[in-house]
């Protein structure tokens, strides 16, 4: 059975389709890449995964249990999936350590001691031991979306979101977000990622899919996508990013 | 060293903008004193300036009113004590009613809507008349009857249908990612409401509410006018045995000693914080 | 259509150029001295009370006020019609710079202060001070003794020399409150923040009769009290070159018998309140 799985999703806003008719299946470990143009849906249909925006059509399945539900409590079901942003939405009036410590604390009722060895590891093994203590705007982008990644991890999902993540960094920024991408897929964890880095999704991807205008039309292994893309879409795509 | 060397080590820039100091400075002297001349000199020489200097600045009832002033004070102080940290909680209670998403409470909603648009609606005086003395009216036994405590209330009351809306307009300015971030976290909505949106809101909307409690701190003489003998009552009283204006600028001079350093507290309070995050 | 307007202009100069001829001839202390030629400006409250100003309508000649303004008039040398009336407040009787009045009537007290700043003729009125209760503070216990009343929970109008008077006769234990007029006092008094007031005895008479519902007036400070003695004058602009006459009209009225004879048509009701010792 398949981690996650999507079924013929639709979601528009005011009547204007984003994505329409999208079917995708996630195993477990995989790490899934969405590309394609700026409004191709890679954001909505994330954002749809993680129920922060309610589909209108099709279903969404976590484990083979249908999440898309509307009844649901959508709460239990994002703390088992962690998404990141593109423009990392740290709390500003919080220290990274209390960004990543408060959804653990009010969810998980944990307190904070306990908590305490766990946090320090995750920003030991992320590189950012001595950055703690320090407000978000006390820190460069790659260390903000650092945290974001550690405050997702934090409440130990089972899936990972990852939203354009590298999309405003600096370039000289982006490799240490990466090497952190690559460190959670040797660990196996379950990521789906909508991504401009190219390289990073030929090189680290078990599945790419490139949408066009909210519509996947064509998915495959990555060699299968960049080396030999069968639709025109995508060759048209390819050739404007990769130069 | 291409761009230094010149005068001192200091590049041509430097010293142009140097130049531009000094000359802004010296015009802004000049102007400034001389519309302080022009006041000192020209108002006095106006035919009424005898009567009105002795009607409002008149240092004989200056002296002599001013200790009691500043005694009557001491009751402004303390009502504004009791006051604002009310009107900062029942403002928040009000501004997340109006906030509330949940059908259920739509009622409260409903509440806080009307609660707002009438109170700030309603001239401040008149609710302090008609709390004041229309509900001890009903018959409350003393103490409970005391003006101090509807006055207070009558305050309490318009004052947070203002602040409520500002704490509402801090809540609508942080950005929605800041909410689905939270979310996205599994957090209820109660908890994202308590630990991200108002910690930052409140925090944003800290000069708009200093310029509040500024007003607060003058609309407090209102509770004069159901009795209470505060700093401008007591200059209306002198003002009546001594046929003189002058309390009243003794009453504005005291209040002034008190906003214009509290203004400037807060100013450089916003501005640390700005500095320190923003 | 405009030939009748200037014409009927020039018949509105002449009727008032001779009727100014009039008061020159009756009385020539106040000629030049008003602020309009020929025409008395007097200024009351707005609204003016019972029984100063019945209803409120000074120019009828009702009341006590009314009637020594029409009384003192005429004895300068204005007719009834040469008598207009304007309203101010106590502020505005106070404020430096030109009046629009002659004299202003509204039971301005005589003070050592405010002749400091505006000048005032002899009184035309002693007035006792009296205490207005209610029927329910009574009850309670309240005597007029000094030691009683020290007791209660006192108001007054923060504009008048009550306030002062509060102080050094009665003393009382707890603060007054202080309103800015008698409605107010009276509303605080029903809502039983305050258990007496101290007014002018026949402003109290008033409030205790009229307004006040189970008002009762405990007693009266004597008028002739040798400590603050409460006198009503006619407040003028500091200087105002007509006070020779208005106090030469007021002295011959008390020395004929006229004020004496005024105050029992409009101030009848005083006796009978007991008097604090």
């Amino acid at each position: 059975m398949a981690r996650l799985e999507l079924r013929n999703v639709a979601k528009g806003f005011g009547g204007v389709p984003v994505c329409r008719d999208i079917s995708l299946t996630v195993e477990s470990g995989d790490m899934v890449c969405l590309i394609g143009a700026s409004g191709s849906g890679k954001s909505t249909l994330l954002r749809c995964m993680n129920l922060l925006e309610p589909i209108d059509d099709g279903a969404i399945y976590l484990d083979g249990q249908d999440i898309s539900e509307p009844e649901l409590d959508p709460q239990p079901i994002r703390r088992r999936i962690g998404i990141v942003f593109q423009s990392f939405n740290l709390f500003p009036h919080m220290s990274a350590a209390e960004n990543v410590m408060l959804a653990p604390r009010r969810v998980h009722h944990r307190d904070r001691a306990s908590l305490l060895p766990e946090i320090q590891a995750l920003f030991d093994r992320f590189g950012l031991a001595d950055r703690m203590q320090h407000y978000p705007d006390q820190l460069s982008g790659g260390q903000q979306q650092r945290v974001a990644i550690i405050r997702a991890l934090a409440m130990q999902p089972e899936i990972m979101l990852f939203d354009e993540i590298t999309s405003a960094l600096d370039p000289q920024l982006v490799g240490e977000v990466l090497d952190v991408l690559r460190q959670l897929k040797s660990q196996g964890m379950t990521m789906v990622l909508a991504t401009h880095e190219m390289g990073f999704a030929r090189e680290a991807a078990d599945k790419v899919c490139f949408l066009h205008q909210g519509v996947i039309v064509e998915e495959g292994p990555p060699e299968q996508i960049f080396d030999a893309p069968e639709a025109p879409e995508t060759r048209a795509f390819l050739q404007a990013v990769v130069k | 060293m291409a761009n230094s060397g010149v005068g001192g080590g200091l590049t041509r820039r430097q010293l142009f903008e140097r130049r531009a100091r000094r000359r802004a400075l010296i015009i802004a002297s000049t102007s400034s004193l001389a519309v302080v001349l022009a006041i000192v000199l020209l108002v006095p020489l106006a035919p009424g300036w005898e009567a009105v200097k002795n009607s409002f600045f008149n240092g004989e009832v200056f002296l002599r009113t001013f200790p009691t002033l500043l005694r009557a004070f001491l009751l402004d102080m303390l009502i504004f004590a009791w006051c604002a940290p009310l009107i900062a909680i029942w403002a928040l209670v009000i501004a997340i009613c109006r906030d509330v998403q949940s059908p259920a409470l739509y009622p409260l909603r409903i509440f806080a809507t009307i609660y707002t648009d009438v109170f700030r609606g309603v001239p401040v005086i008149l609710v302090v008349y008609l709390i004041g003395f229309g509900v001890p009216g009903l018959g409350l036994p003393r103490p409970w009857n005391s003006p101090y405590i509807w006055g207070s209330l009558a305050l309490i009351l318009t004052y947070s249908a203002y602040v409520a809306e500002i704490y509402r307009s801090g809540i609508e300015s942080i950005h929605a990612s800041q909410r689905a971030a939270a979310h996205s976290l599994g957090l209820s909505g109660a908890d994202v409401m308590r630990f991200v949106i108002l910690p930052q809101a409140v925090r944003r909307v800290v000069p708009a509410n200093m310029n509040m409690l500024i007003a607060l701190q003058k609309d407090v003489a209102l509770l004069s006018f159901i009795g209470p003998v505060e700093i401008f009552r007591q200059a209306g009283v002198y003002k009546s045995l001594l046929a003189n204006f002058t309390p009243y600028v003794v009453a504005a001079v005291i209040f002034l000693a008190i906003t214009v350093p509290a203004t400037r507290f807060a100013d450089a309070l916003l501005a640390r914080q700005n500095r320190a995050r923003s | 259509m405009v030939r009748s307007r200037i014409l009927g202009a020039t018949g509105i100069a002449l009727v008032l150029a001779f009727s100014a001829g009039g008061a020159y001839a009756a009385g020539d202390c106040a000629a030049g001295k008003t602020i309009t030629d020929g025409v008395l400006t007097i200024a009351t409250g707005n609204p003016a009370y019972f029984p100063w100003v019945i209803d409120d309508a000074p120019e009828t000649g009702k009341g006590f006020e009314a009637a020594v303004a029409y009384e003192v008039a005429m004895r300068m040398g204005f007719d009834a019609d040469q008598v207009a009336w304007t309203r101010t407040s106590f502020d505005q009787a106070i404020q430096p710079g030109a009046k629009d009045f002659d004299f202003n009537m509204q039971q301005y007290s005589i003070t050592a202060d405010r002749e400091k700043v505006v000048d005032f003729s002899v009184p035309y009125y002693h007035a006792p001070m009296a205490v207005l209760t209610t029927q329910s503070v009574v009850d309670g216990g309240a005597a007029p003794t000094l030691s009683s009343l020290a007791g209660l929970v006192w108001g007054a109008d923060s504009n008048t020399t009550a306030v002062p008077m509060l102080n050094e006769l009665i003393a009382p234990a707890k603060s007054p409150l202080l309103y800015n007029d008698n409605t107010d006092v009276v509303e605080a008094m029903k809502a039983n923040q305050i258990d007496a007031a101290l007014f002018d005895l026949p402003t109290a008479l008033y409030l205790g009769a009229v307004v006040l519902d189970g008002g009762v007036i405990l007693g009266q400070f004597p008028a002739d009290r040798s400590e603050n003695p409460d006198r009503f004058g006619l407040l003028m602009e500091k200087g105002n070159p007509l006070k020779a006459c208005v106090d030469d009209a007021l002295n011959a009225m008390t020395e004929d018998g006229t004020l004496a004879g005024i105050e029992a048509t409009w101030l009848s009701q005083n006796t009978g309140v007991p008097v604090i010792e």
